[in-house]
């Protein structure tokens, strides 16, 4: 590389927020032309810039799901290694969990870019397809015991050699998915975001230089780097412990218990999940990149202004959690990890750093994407369907004020759909859609409230599932706060009462007409003492019935 | 042309006032504080400043902030909701979001608390059937108790009522049996469309704000009338047509945005008449900067807009994109030493350093002083001003020391990193509909528009800037050329191939005949009606509609779908041909086109002289100093050519014409700038 000209501070800032609308263009594209609700209403997918030797995050877009902060870093690295022989004009599919991924319906796909004839970086994004097959229409089984059972899983190939779609994986790839010709509007918009970042990003190379602007996403990432150790050095050194646990695997009925200890030694943090359960039988088992990917989300939480690239984690550590459920290994099935495993163990980090710094954290918040899925026909039109819903709950109490009421999961921006959407779209029919009176953790500062939902099958019959979380123990509260409700699920099947064994998770259950489930999820922990709530914010939650 | 015709903006600061003499040769303006205690009072004290007689006015009509501000400050009055069994806490649950991407502290308070939102028994079915019939009983009762409770205004929202609105209209003629007031909006009548919380929220921020509309809009009108005027008070709306008031007081949500959309309407007007119908409309002021994008002579409009965190408002108005970066933006040394300009504003109190108010922060005001391109004598409503000397310092001290650079770099850092922003703004509300922003032209208004505009085209790579003779007063005279304009939608939810082509049609004449008889009922006299549809369409199983502009009668689905292909492949550069298109919702636009006054009358009288400067002062463009004339505005005539660098003062505004970029006086006052290269 030639020598960069010097870096005036300006031009930084220009290049800095020049790389993340190339991002940001990305998402708004990719997101525009999706199908999967979930991608296109609930936001789910990310696009990204990483660099050409080691894959790190050079930058994401802005509306990029949170989830993914760590995972296509790490999903390019294993394909770099993997893949030496890309050219340009090739693009990646992958969705395999073990390769830096989350569960099988996050499809990745990446890309070389190349700039005046050489590789410059690679644009990669990422989205949650409706479905990839598998034993659950919509992937979230919650009874698998290996990952076959989970859907196709898809080793980093070629889905376009050098420009030109390479039909044979496509047609690999369509013929073992559920409603392939949506799965076919996601792909072509997952490639046409790849498209408008290569040709976004290769403007802006040729307005500022190639040497300068690699120049400058050095510092930058030098100065993530120390924004990151500076707001570290603000948290007394220490070692901290937080046991967290999910409900359990889904096979076998006993919680798993996240064991994290957070060491911080000056500027830089190191977090161990040493102790934590074994690997587990049922499909909660994440893949350790994945685990680390819900270390540096909670991290971007508690320290929200540190630009996102791969500077601003450098100051983490985080051992490999080998011999956990935590480093899931192959044939391992995961497909309750992305959602609940890694929400935990970001509760697991709030916990940590809410003995640490109190003053600065939140409580538990609710903790559960809420995932409800149900595969069905309904006569009346002909039509086989899937929906998919997942649900919010409430966030933790915190020093200057209560929790929010139905927040949007911690590793998520994702929104819910409208109910009149989903009523118009699939035989069912919301009998209630409410805040959970109750469900508030106490405290000082409450938590947020959680959600109450009854919904009823109205034609034909249909197959219930659920993976979600928080059923046998309430997000915690913090100095001295109560936890909030816990998850709980409530099925009415030909009038008999059914409580999943599971609490939180099941599958299979048969719905038919008149049948319903009702869905009530966490509310989030309170803070500080409920004695010391002040009377006047008790009587408002009197007179509105919380 | 019968009579004045008169535009009124008012704005947090200033209330900008334009007159139109009859028939339409010469115009008056003028600027006065606004008075935010009741807005009426500037307007009023704004109308004699212009010397008018009121009984000679022919149209008066008023761009409002009172409903937006209502909403951003939570003082709306007390409200009620009655609803579907089992939904009363939809407008705080939301759709599960939360404020901010990261960081899980925040909170929300819905604008109508949980305790005045009370639960009927009903059900309508997305097909539009009764699954539980209306219980009237219950709905006498809960009107009963929230107007017992001191409640002012009601809602009545329920599901499904899009597809079939016949619960909500008896629920409506029972509690108005018992309602003390004319306050009781009813959701499909603010908004039939589908989607519920969306829906409830535009309903509720209609009854949040519609006294209070009501009130002022009287107060105005009483006024109005007591100094002699005779005509109807017409109301500017955020989809930049107008409304009578009693329109407005009824369709309060109508009036979000209502003075931005004015801007935006009258940079259309201006542009296609200086011959440009592709431009980027960037107002920027003290605390923000709002850009919106005219294609094709029209200012585009959305119907996506939440005025605040969860509160959506869905009714069409101008699509308007707006970053937290105006004069009063701060800079400042963030954690990582790079250098940030805004989201915090000094706001007009305690302001800019320079304007000596107490304010401590160097703003990008500041940075414009210290180089040169304001005058410190002339700042508005400025009376203790800061020497010059010490705002430099203190920028060299807070923002020149930790980057290494003296006073002057330092301002001219914060310029550039402000310009960035902007320009971040511009590519995104262009780029997000497909547009590339080199194929436009800026249109700068507002107080400090036109000092950034060049500097802004020629990041973008935008050739032309237009400034339009009252950078200032643009809002004011996007009222006068407004349009009376009423819109429609009907949510429909089926595949397009299987619709029949005379339905679509039917329900496109009923809302064509609904508008019809709104601008008859308007009173207020119309040189045509003009009758506009379009389709919003989907691909199915995808969430985002695309719309189109649609024929009726003669709606002919398989017409319509070639046409979504050919504008969603020129869009998004994919083909969707295997999917199956759906119709989601049908819109139709109608408008009573009023006279039109012709940008001509800016055109300046004087005669063109020598560019003998009015005086020079020293000003920094890149880094060092030129020598740089000062021009007023009120002395270029007609077809003057200016060569920069030159500053261009007029009362409510400055223009900054950088080295390598020229401009000349078009026939009607505008300053079309060729922004060149940088020299």
């Amino acid at each position: 590389m030639t020598l960069a000209p010097p870096l005036d501070p300006v031009l930084l800032s220009v290049i800095q927020s020049g790389l993340r609308q190339v991002a940001t263009e990305m998402d708004v594209v990719h997101e525009k032309t999706a199908f999967s609700p979930v991608i296109a209403e609930g936001l789910d997918r990310a696009n990204g810039i990483y660099d050409r030797v080691t894959g790190e995050v050079i930058a994401q877009g802005d509306t990029g799901l949170p989830s993914f902060i760590g995972i296509l870093q790490f999903s390019t690295q294993h394909v770099i290694r993997l893949r030496p022989d890309l050219e340009d004009g090739d693009v990646i599919i992958v969705n395999d969990p073990y390769l830096g991924g989350t569960h099988l319906m996050d499809v990745r796909m990446l890309t070389p870019f190349h700039y005046r004839g050489r590789l410059w970086c690679y644009l990669a994004n990422v989205a949650h397809w409706s479905d990839t097959g598998g034993m659950v229409p919509g992937g979230f089984t919650s009874t698998a015991t290996e990952i076959q059972q989970e859907g196709l899983r898809i080793p980093p190939v070629r889905i376009q050699r050098r420009g030109e779609i390479d039909r044979d994986v496509l047609q690999m790839v369509l013929g073992n998915v559920r409603v392939p010709e949506e799965r076919l509007g996601d792909l072509k918009a997952q490639m046409s975001a790849l498209k408008v970042g290569a040709r976004r990003l290769t403007e802006l190379l040729d307005r500022y230089g190639a040497d300068t602007v690699d120049a400058a996403i050095a510092e930058f990432k030098a100065r993530s780097e120390r924004m990151m150790r500076a707001h570290i050095a603000t948290v007394p050194n220490g070692t901290y412990q937080a046991t967290v646990y999910n409900d359990s695997d889904g096979v076998t009925f006993e919680t798993l218990a996240i064991r994290l200890t957070m060491t911080v030694a000056d500027e830089e943090v190191t977090f161990s999940f040493a102790g934590s359960s074994p690997p587990c039988k049922g499909p909660m088992n994440c893949p350790a990149d994945l685990a680390t990917s819900g270390i540096y989300i909670a991290m971007k939480h508690v320290f929200p202004d540190v630009p996102i690239n791969a500077g601003c984690f450098a100051p983490i550590k985080v051992e490999r959690p080998v011999g956990t459920f935590l480093d899931a290994q192959y044939p391992r099935p995961c497909a309750g990890a992305a959602a609940e495993v890694c929400q935990r163990v970001m509760e697991a980090v709030f916990g940590a750093m809410g003995q640490a710094i109190p003053e600065r954290m939140f409580a538990a918040p609710f903790g559960t994407s809420g995932n409800f899925s149900l595969g069905g026909y309904d006569p009346e039109e002909d039509r086989r369907y899937i929906m998919y819903m997942f649900s919010g709950g409430g966030y933790g109490g915190w020093a200057d004020g209560d929790g929010l009421t139905n927040g949007c999961s911690s590793l998520s921006i994702a929104k819910t759909q409208p109910i009149e959407v989903l009523e118009q779209a699939f035989p069912i029919l919301y009998e209630e859609y409410a805040l959970r009176e109750g469900s508030a953790g106490a405290g000082r500062h409450r938590g947020g409230f959680g959600l109450n939902y009854r919904v009823r099958l109205l034609r034909g019959e249909a197959k219930a599932a659920f993976v979600m979380d928080h059923g046998v123990t309430g997000p915690a509260g913090l100095l001295g706060g109560e936890p909030g409700g816990m998850l709980a699920i409530e099925l009415s099947q030909g009038g008999r009462r059914v409580l999943p064994p599971h609490v939180s998770k099941g599958e299979g259950y048969v719905l038919e007409v008149g049948d319903w489930i009702q869905v009530r999820t966490p509310g989030g922990g309170g803070y500080g003492p409920a004695a010391e709530r002040p009377a006047e914010a008790i009587a408002r939650d009197e007179a509105r019935g919380y | 042309m019968a009579g004045w015709q008169v535009g009124v903006d008012v704005g947090g600061t200033f209330t900008d006032i334009m007159a139109v003499e009859p028939g339409g040769a010469a115009f008056r303006v003028a600027k006065v504080p606004s008075s935010p205690g009741d807005q009426s009072v500037g307007v009023i004290s704004g109308l004699k400043a212009l010397g008018l007689d009121l009984a000679e006015v022919g149209a008066f009509v008023h761009g409002t902030t009172v409903g937006t501000n209502a909403v951003l400050e939570r003082k709306g009055v007390r409200c009620g909701l009655i609803t579907t069994r089992g939904f009363r806490d939809m407008l705080e649950l939301g759709r599960r979001t939360r404020p901010q991407l990261y960081g899980l502290t925040g909170s929300f308070e819905a604008i109508i608390p949980r305790e005045l939102r009370l639960e009927v028994p009903e059900r309508i079915g997305a097909a539009g059937q009764v699954i539980v019939a209306l219980d009237e009983d219950a709905v006498r009762d809960a009107a009963e108790r929230l107007a017992a409770s001191g409640v002012e205004a009601l809602v009545i929202h329920f599901l499904h009522s899009y597809a079939n609105p016949d619960h909500e209209l008896r629920a409506a003629e029972i509690a108005r049996q018992v309602w003390p007031n004319r306050f009781v909006t009813v959701g499909h009548e603010i908004l039939r469309e589908v989607r519920e919380f969306e829906r409830g929220s535009t309903a509720a921020v209609n009854a949040y704000i519609q006294p209070l509309m009501w009130r002022y809009l009287s107060r105005l009108g009483d006024e109005l009338k007591r100094n002699g005027m005779t005509k109807t008070l017409l109301v500017m709306q955020g989809n930049a047509g107008t409304m009578t008031a009693t329109s407005a007081a009824d369709h309060a949500a109508q009036t979000v945005m209502s003075g931005p959309a004015a801007g935006a309407l009258a940079a259309a007007r201006i542009g296609n008449e200086a011959g440009f119908r592709n431009l980027i409309a960037c107002d920027m002021g003290g605390t923000s900067f709002d850009v919106s994008l005219i294609k094709g002579g029209e200012p585009a409009l959305s119907a996506e807009k939440d005025i605040a965190y969860g509160v959506p408002v869905r009714v069409p108005m101008i699509d308007i994109h707006t970053i937290g970066a105006g004069g009063g933006s701060i800079a400042r040394i963030d954690k990582a030493g790079l250098l940030q300009v805004g989201p915090e504003s000094a706001g007009s109190w305690p302001g800019p350093i320079c304007y000596g108010r107490g304010g401590t922060e160097p703003t990008v005001t500041d940075a414009n002083l210290v180089l040169g391109r304001l005058d410190p004598q002339a700042m508005p409503g400025v009376e203790a001003p800061v020497a010059t000397e010490e705002v430099r310092e203190i920028i060299r001290r807070r923002i020149g020391e930790p980057l290494g650079l003296d006073g002057d770099a330092a301002a001219a850092a914060i310029l550039a990193v402000a310009t960035h922003h902007l320009a971040g703004a511009i590519r995104l509300v262009s780029i997000e509909r497909g547009e590339d922003p080199r194929d436009y032209a800026i249109f700068a208004f507002g107080g400090a528009g036109a000092l950034h505009a060049t500097a802004l085209a020629r990041e973008l790579g935008i050739p032309k800037v237009l400034v339009p003779r009252f950078p200032g007063a643009t809002s004011a005279l996007g009222c006068i050329l407004a349009d009376l304009r009423h819109d429609f939608v009907r949510t429909i939810g089926r595949p397009l191939l299987d619709c029949d082509g005379r339905a679509i049609d039917a329900i496109l004449a009923e809302q064509r005949a609904q508008g019809e008889a709104l601008v008859a009922e308007d009173g207020v006299p119309v040189s045509g009606v003009v009758v506009r549809h379009e389709a919003d369409l989907l691909f199915r199983g995808q969430s985002h509609v695309f719309r189109i502009p649609v024929e009726s009668p003669g709606f002919d689905p398989e017409r319509v779908l070639a046409r979504f292909h050919d504008l969603y492949r020129a869009r998004f550069d994919i083909d969707l041909g295997e999917m199956r298109a759906v119709l989601t919702n049908l819109r139709t636009t109608v408008l009573g086109t009023r006279q039109t006054v012709s940008a001509a009358i800016f055109a300046p009288a004087v005669e063109a002289r020598e560019a003998a400067p009015d005086r020079r002062r020293p000003v920094q463009f890149g880094d060092r100093r030129w020598d740089t004339p000062i021009l007023r505005r009120e002395h270029l005539a007609v077809g003057q050519e200016v060569r920069g660098p030159a500053i261009i003062e007029q009362m409510d505004a400055t223009t900054v014409l950088d080295p390598g970029a020229a401009l000349v006086v078009d026939s009607n006052g505008n300053l079309v700038i060729t922004v060149g290269a940088a020299s």
